[in-house]
């Protein structure tokens, strides 16, 4: 269990670390002065001047040797010094707070939503394994599981705010403007969870133990409730775990798409104006959230696999 | 051939419409002539004809020199994806699988650092920080898809290095190379193409995504997802040319999936 937080703690640590330096040395290999490009970033393309770029240079301590450009680096991000947007001039991490917010809501209620739909479906294709309702369901996600998620996003704004007007377009501003997004990200998860669920369940019906149990004389319900939920709900929390990561770039394409405030939307929105500083908090806080996400699952298999247990 | 006749009934499909499109792209390139930049104001929009079989855009552009040339980028962008990921990967997952020791650890190393984030947030950050460049696109997108190979290949060549025809082989005085070629490439060839063809959905999945969020190329350079952004705010005056690079975009990812087959 220690052990456990442990690991993660360490990637979280990792995560931090290997996008500093990663978002350092690029900064480093881009060609042309960076003063130039940090002032015409602010001051717009046509307003930059030597005078402009040394008020930069000065400013940022840029002309200090490379290695201690690096190690201040590091020092910031140790503690949480993300420093300032180089485009509104606010403090990276208050930014990134406001943003992860409404990050965590989409993805949480996506979750909830893609996990309302794999499981009823799953379970009753499993139940009726290779009946229509299995070869349909399989069918509906190849279909899905061949878009690029923002495909799925771009159908539902034609048909539901377009064409029936029923919901708005994008924007962020009240519970109506989550629909949408919570759906189309809802619907690319599901199309493999719903597999997943699927063919865990559909092994637990056909395994020995599951057919001694009803011999035995339980009802179905009994059986499937006692021996069969906790077997079956094993690999999908842990293929859960491994989706996680189309979860994050799902949300950068879903955010973009709908104008969602978010965390994948700032990075975006960051990397289109070069503000740095705005690129290198967002995909910290978005490589934060995966391992967050990832402990999550971790604890959820040590909460239902007695056999893990020892091992950790 | 031997090959082709080993797939089963889906993963000739994918294999047939995977054919099409390269064919589709790969004749355009050859018998049209006309430059997929070319506007001519005068005609947009213009329903499928004779002479625009495809149509033409919003700004009078052939769709069908446009289609063509996404396609190529796509499917040669997405090929040397998965070359250089595959060689790196399987290079690498040999090594470390075979050698075990400092090689492993160092590149265990790397790989849990690549790891720790997800794939498209890494790319985007290679995107990011030189936009535009094609270069750095493909850089982000085989950093990214190596991993998998490493993590197949190395743990299939440990369990055929312990296995004991291999240890038959190496008592009776056989080299390291014949054993690679005799017992440890036999059993990655499969898996390895599975990877190459998920990696080469992945990739185009990846090209599009970024063209969509605008981070990826440029216009005018046709690309099929910032075709789509493109188009898209045109869909009710001309849907057929919206739905060419969303169609192709679709049969690309299907006939890869297909061709990769079920995944254990």
């Amino acid at each position: 269990m220690i052990g456990l937080l442990l690991r993660r703690l360490l990637q979280a640590a990792f995560v931090c670390w290997s996008i500093g330096t990663l978002t350092f040395i690029l900064l480093r290999l881009l060609p042309g002065d960076m003063e130039f490009r940090i002032a015409a970033g602010r001051y717009g393309h046509d307003n930059v001047d030597l005078a402009a770029a040394e008020a930069v240079r000065a400013e940022l301590g840029l002309d200090q040797p490379v290695w201690q450009l690096y190690l201040n680096w590091l020092l910031d991000l140790m503690r949480f010094n993300l420093g300032d947007s180089l485009v509104s001039g606010l403090p990276v991490v208050h930014e990134m707070l406001h943003l992860l917010e409404h990050t965590l809501m989409l993805a949480g209620a996506a979750t909830v939503v893609s996990l309302l739909i794999a499981i009823p479906v799953g379970l009753y294709a499993a139940l009726k394994a290779n009946g229509w309702f299995d070869r349909l369901s399989l069918m509906v996600s190849a279909f899905l599981r061949a878009q690029p998620i923002f495909m799925i996003g771009l159908a539902l704004i034609l048909l539901f705010s377009l064409e029936l007007r029923m919901l708005p377009v994008a924007g962020f501003d009240g519970p109506r403007y989550l629909v949408l997004p919570a759906i189309s990200l809802a619907l690319a998860m599901a199309a493999v969870s719903s597999r997943v669920v699927r063919h865990s369940a559909s092994e637990v019906f056909r395994s020995a133990f599951f057919t001694f149990s009803r011999i035995k004389g339980l009802t179905f319900r009994q059986a499937f409730l006692r021996h069969g939920l906790r077997n079956c709900s094993l690999p999908v929390v842990v293929f859960l775990g491994i989706q996680l990561a189309s979860v994050i770039e799902g949300v950068v394409m879903i955010e973009s798409l709908f104008s969602w405030p978010g965390l994948g939307h700032g990075l975006a929105h960051a990397i289109f104006s070069r503000d740095v500083p705005m690129i290198q908090g967002a995909a910290i806080a978005l490589g934060l959230i995966f391992v967050g996400l990832n402990l999550i699952v971790d604890l959820t298999c040590y909460a239902i696999d007695p056999r893990s247990r020892e091992a950790a | 051939m031997r090959r082709v006749k080993q797939l089963n009934g889906s993963q000739q499909i994918g294999a047939a419409i995977l054919a099409c499109l390269v064919g589709f792209a790969f004749l355009e390139w050859l018998l049209n002539g006309t430059d997929p930049a070319v506007q001519n104001l005068g005609n947009l929009f213009a329903a499928p004809s004779l002479a625009e079989p495809l149509g033409t855009d919003q700004f009078g552009r052939s769709m069908l020199a446009r289609m063509g040339a996404a396609l190529r980028l796509s499917l040669l962008l997405s090929l040397v994806c998965v070359l250089t990921s595959a060689t790196i990967g399987v290079a690498l997952g040999v090594l470390a699988g075979w050698r075990e020791g400092w090689i492993d650890r160092i590149v265990s190393f790397v790989l849990n650092m690549v790891l720790a984030l997800p794939g498209l947030v890494l790319i985007l950050l290679f995107a990011g920080l030189a936009p535009g460049s094609l270069l750095m696109l493909y850089l982000g997108i085989s950093l990214v898809l190596w991993v998998e190979y490493f993590r197949v290949v190395r743990a299939i060549t440990r369990a055929s290095v312990a296995s004991s025809p291999m240890q038959a082989s190496r008592m009776l005085g056989f080299g390291s190379f014949y054993c690679f070629k005799r017992h440890v490439w036999p059993a990655l060839l499969t898996p390895v193409l599975t990877l190459a063809a998920f990696g080469a959905a992945a990739s185009i999945l990846a090209l599009a995504a970024l063209g969509f969020v605008a981070v990826g190329l440029r216009p005018p350079t046709a690309e099929l997802g910032l075709m789509m952004v493109e188009l898209f705010p045109y869909y009710s005056e001309a849907p057929w040319v919206l739905a060419q690079p969303v169609f192709a975009v679709f049969l690309l990812i299907i006939a890869l999936n297909l061709l990769a087959g079920k995944t254990k």
